[in-house]
């Protein structure tokens, strides 16, 4: 697993509190290992800054293989950079060439306010969830897992959107920095089992209304996000929140929240 | 430091039942009087916090991360095991208890096993209900698959992310009761200090990551759910998060630890790759459902794989353990890597891996079958290493996973402590000397869902507890002493960061207290701690200040705590004077190289009592008592 080593120039964003301006730095990043994560990149020059008595650049992560959705953030301008279907931290070295500048910056998005450097806060995400992003079953209440089958398609499917990591780079990818592929995965994942239809309505409507509460846009139908969703979420879950929503607000007895969807 | 397990009497089937009926309960108009600290929102912390708030509790959850959503748990791929039975295939409550036991090399208590074997069902119960998209057959019932250490499928699933939808269940659940004002939520907050009043755990000092402040917060119980302390071997399968912290500060407060030598290394991970590495992948043990394990026959055999003729491959796990063959358990597989690479037969650039090849499977189920089941899998590991495991084989070798030892806790799961009680990965209580695959997240789960909810309402109904708040001396106490630690580690103003004081505690323990113990080396690895943490005081270098956030400051308080800890962690694998499980004393093994345990001198549990700043900590032992399985000598032969 030898590979060679390549320099490269960094411009990151740097920003020192979420009230503090910020501005572009530039970083040589020299000796890089093709072998070596982007985020492993990252560490390399953050012990050159602070053994050169400087600050190192603030960044979240933690699993790093890809499934936390702690790490994120736009490189050149894509959030998790340019690789498909893959997260800034299985994103490897070996993607770039020697001598490339890479522009490294914090998500964008009215939502998500940054806090230092790259790293910004995404709370909104969790607020969306609890207008409705769950099943109400308390512990002890179920009967046995079986006694329900689900089709396998629609597990499957379920699944499909529930690999949503919450990383936010759909949001950041979005030119109005919508949380619609966030909102409708989870809608999605519930909607698609029989567990979660008896709330199905009342989700559809209330996690919408906080979406919209909480400074996220519109969906205009650019795809942006589902080309940038390092799972793969497809953008089919939007259409069925769509149907979801209306369905919801036609048919169902459930009252469109005034503002936000906390219960 | 008095260790009563406080098992209950009677049938090993009664003992869970008699316990609850005894138990004190605490009514639904009282519980609202109570406020319950949760600390971590892995799977134990997640659960524990949802199912205490549903009860009526009011519950202040604290974790690092920037939501609950995070924690390690979220990257456990392969699945949680219950003794469902569904396959029909011989499979009881019995038999997930006796594994477990079996598996763990006879190193855990029975009592406490044999009520993880039995919640386990409700887990799959209530997984299914939150909505979990678990695997499921043509006929929408639920499918099931094999792991280590089992001749039965109890493995349920959802494709190689059964941590994350597991997580997100219990997230969504915790997100349901933040939504009610049942959970006040804390994100971004590290734990510095538990704070003690009347020798009752009674609240703890945080500090806010992101502004720097010192917070504090009372309740009338707290909960530790922090995971386990895999990071003190550097490279581990571990996010880069995961500490010892938390369970380090209520050692140092009189709880007691257990078993810290007990460290799992897990047999199939992506192998290293440079000294800049930050972690190891680990790839599922359900891999070996379908993947064999071989290495040439001829040692120093360079050829490609594709080059190396079947009769030249040595599949040494089929060949050694025929009953169990690619699914041994992991301790015996990561041991006989490691023996494989010793003997000069390792594979790669480093000649520290071993092929696992789905040649076979491919040709036998298709590669469709193989994508449905490992696809994500395949993909990290192409990503990664810029191979396709389709084509060529996979690499592995074994990295720390996962951590038996821990926080000892009775059948409460309460710690020596009064009122802190420890779940999951962070207490010793369930896994013994090795734990089996997809045991984690049914032990997360259970201590959480199923465990914690009774015996929290014990300890609130029968405990007399004072009135106090944040204005308490003892927390001023604690917060002057949190302070001061910090300002301590920012005063050395060194030229080494804590990332490379990390690396080099990471090189010494895995080089002197891995896979492969000797006295003679680990005497020496505890002097190389010593002089590594005496650097660490002299030379620790932290840029930037304490009022923002700084994640060189965190990283640094982490590995000063993994200094001393590590300390400890070699101490008790010195005393156990015996190999069981993952800890493997050279100096007892069988003439096939497989463990010697002792169990006339050995069959106890180690707890290790904190004695004082530079003063050697106070060994206790709670023996362990099997009353219902014969210990015998573990064989997958």
């Amino acid at each position: 697993m030898s590979g060679k080593h390549i320099n490269l120039t960094l411009k990151i964003w740097r920003q020192n509190g979420p009230q503090a301006p910020g501005s572009w730095e530039i970083f040589p990043a020299k000796d890089i290992s093709t072998e070596a994560s982007f985020l492993e990149m990252l560490d390399i020059v953050n012990e050159q800054l602070a053994l050169a008595g400087k600050e190192p650049v603030a960044f979240d992560h933690d699993c790093r293989e890809g499934i936390c959705g702690t790490c994120g953030c736009a490189v050149n301008g894509r959030p998790h950079g340019p690789d498909r279907e893959t997260t800034l931290c299985q994103l490897h070295m070996r993607r770039f060439r020697d001598g490339d500048t890479l522009v490294i910056e914090p998500y964008r998005a009215r939502a998500f306010p940054v806090i230092k450097d790259l790293v910004v806060d995404r709370s909104a995400f969790d607020q969306v969830i609890q207008a409705g992003g769950f099943v109400s079953v308390n512990t002890g209440q179920a009967q046995d897992a079986n006694s329900l089958p689900v089709p396998r398609n629609k597990a499957e499917e379920a699944m499909d959107a529930a690999a949503c990591i919450g990383c936010g780079a759909c949001v950041a990818a979005c030119p109005n920095a919508a949380g619609m592929l966030f909102v409708s995965a989870k809608v999605s994942h519930l909607a698609l089992l029989p567990q979660g239809r008896p709330e199905a309505a009342k989700r559809a409507l209330s996690m919408v209304a906080q979406m919209d509460a909480l400074g996220f846009g519109n969906c205009t139908n650019h795809k942006e996000c589902e080309v940038e969703c390092p799972k793969g979420i497809s953008i089919r879950n939007i259409a069925r929140l769509n149907r979801e929503f209306i369905r919801a607000a036609v048919a169902s007895t459930e009252k469109i929240p005034a503002s936000g969807g906390g219960q | 430091m008095q260790l009563d397990s406080k098992i209950p009497g009677g049938p090993l089937e009664t003992k869970w039942d008699r316990h609850r009926f005894d138990m004190k309960l605490v009514n639904p108009a009282n519980k609202r009087k109570f406020e319950i600290i949760v600390v971590g929102t892995g799977l134990a912390g997640g659960s524990a916090s949802a199912a205490l708030a549903e009860l009526g509790y009011n519950v202040k959850t604290f974790c690092i991360q920037d939501s609950p959503r995070r924690a390690h748990s979220i990257a456990a791929q392969g699945g949680i095991n219950a003794a469902k039975n569904y396959p029909n295939d011989g499979d009881s409550i019995w038999r997930l208890f006796y594994d477990t036991i079996k598996g763990g090399d006879f190193r855990a208590r029975e009592a406490n096993v044999y009520r993880l074997a039995m919640v386990s069902n409700l887990i799959i119960d209530h997984c299914v209900a939150q909505g979990i998209p678990f695997a499921r057959e043509y006929g929408g019932l639920l499918a099931n698959r094999s792991f280590g250490g089992a001749q039965v499928s109890r493995t349920f699933y959802a494709r190689g992310q059964t941590g994350q939808q597991l997580l997100l269940c219990c997230y969504q659940g915790m997100m349901r009761q933040i939504a009610t004002g049942q959970i006040t939520m804390f994100p971004r907050r590290e734990m510095l200090e538990l704070v003690m009043v009347d020798g009752q755990a009674r609240g703890i000092v945080v500090r806010n990551l992101i502004t720097g402040e010192i917070e504090r917060h009372a309740a009338h119980a707290v909960v530790l759910a922090t995971g386990g302390y895999g990071n003190v071997f550097y490279l581990s399968t571990n996010g880069t998060g995961c500490n010892v912290s938390a369970a380090w500060k209520a050692y140092k407060k009189g709880a007691g630890f257990a078993n810290p030598c007990f460290t799992q290394i897990h047999p199939t991970c992506i192998p290293v790759h440079g000294p800049y590495q930050s972690k190891l992948t680990l790839m599922s043990e359900s891999l070996r459902n379908d993947g064999r394990v071989w290495v040439p026959k001829q040692a120093g055999d360079q050829r490609p794989p594709q080059e190396i003729p079947e009769e030249e491959r040595d599949y040494y796990l089929e060949r050694i353990y025929p009953s169990f063959g690619n699914l041994a358990p992991r301790d015996i597989s990561s041991r006989a890597a490691k023996l494989m690479c010793d003997q000069g037969k390792g594979v790669g650039s480093t000649g520290l891996a071993v092929y696992l090849d789905f040649a076979d499977a491919i040709k036998r189920l298709g590669r469709k079958v193989i994508e449905e089941r490992y696809g994500n899998l395949f993909q990290m590991y192409h990503k990664i290493t810029d191979q396709d495991p389709y084509e060529v084989p996979m690499m592995i070798f074994p990295a720390s996973h996962y951590a038996m030892g821990g926080l000892w806790v009775d059948y409460n799961l309460m710690s020596t402590i009064p009122g802190l009680f420890v779940l999951g990965e962070a207490n010793f209580s369930d896994h013994g000397a090795n734990r089996l695959g997809a045991s984690a997240l049914m032990q997360g789960l259970a201590d959480g869902y199923f465990v914690i909810p009774y015996t929290m309402g014990g300890y609130l109904g029968g405990t007399r507890l004072s009135e106090v708040n944040t204005s308490h001396p003892a927390f001023g106490e604690a917060e002057a002493q949190a302070k001061a630690r910090t300002e301590k580690l920012l005063g050395i103003r060194g030229k080494r960061t804590a990332a490379s004081f990390h690396r080099d505690l990471g090189n010494i323990m895995w080089e002197y207290c891995g896979m492969g113990r000797t006295d003679e080396g680990m005497t020496k690895g505890l002097k190389l701690i010593a002089d590594l943490k005496g650097e660490f005081w002299q030379d620790l270098l932290i840029p930037g200040t304490d009022t923002t956030l700084n994640q060189s400051l965190e990283r640094a308080g982490r590995v000063a705590d993994f200094l001393e800890f590590a300390e400890l962690l070699v101490t008790d694998a010195l005393a156990r004077r015996e190999s069981c499980g993952s800890h493997f004393n050279e100096a007892f093994q069988t003439e096939d190289h497989e463990a010697l345990r002792d169990d006339e001198n050995m069959c106890h549990v180690a707890v290790w009592e904190y004695a004082g700043e530079g003063k050697a900590p106070i060994f206790h032992k709670e023996p362990l008592v099997y009353e219902n399985v014969k210990l015998s000598v573990r064989s997958y032969k």
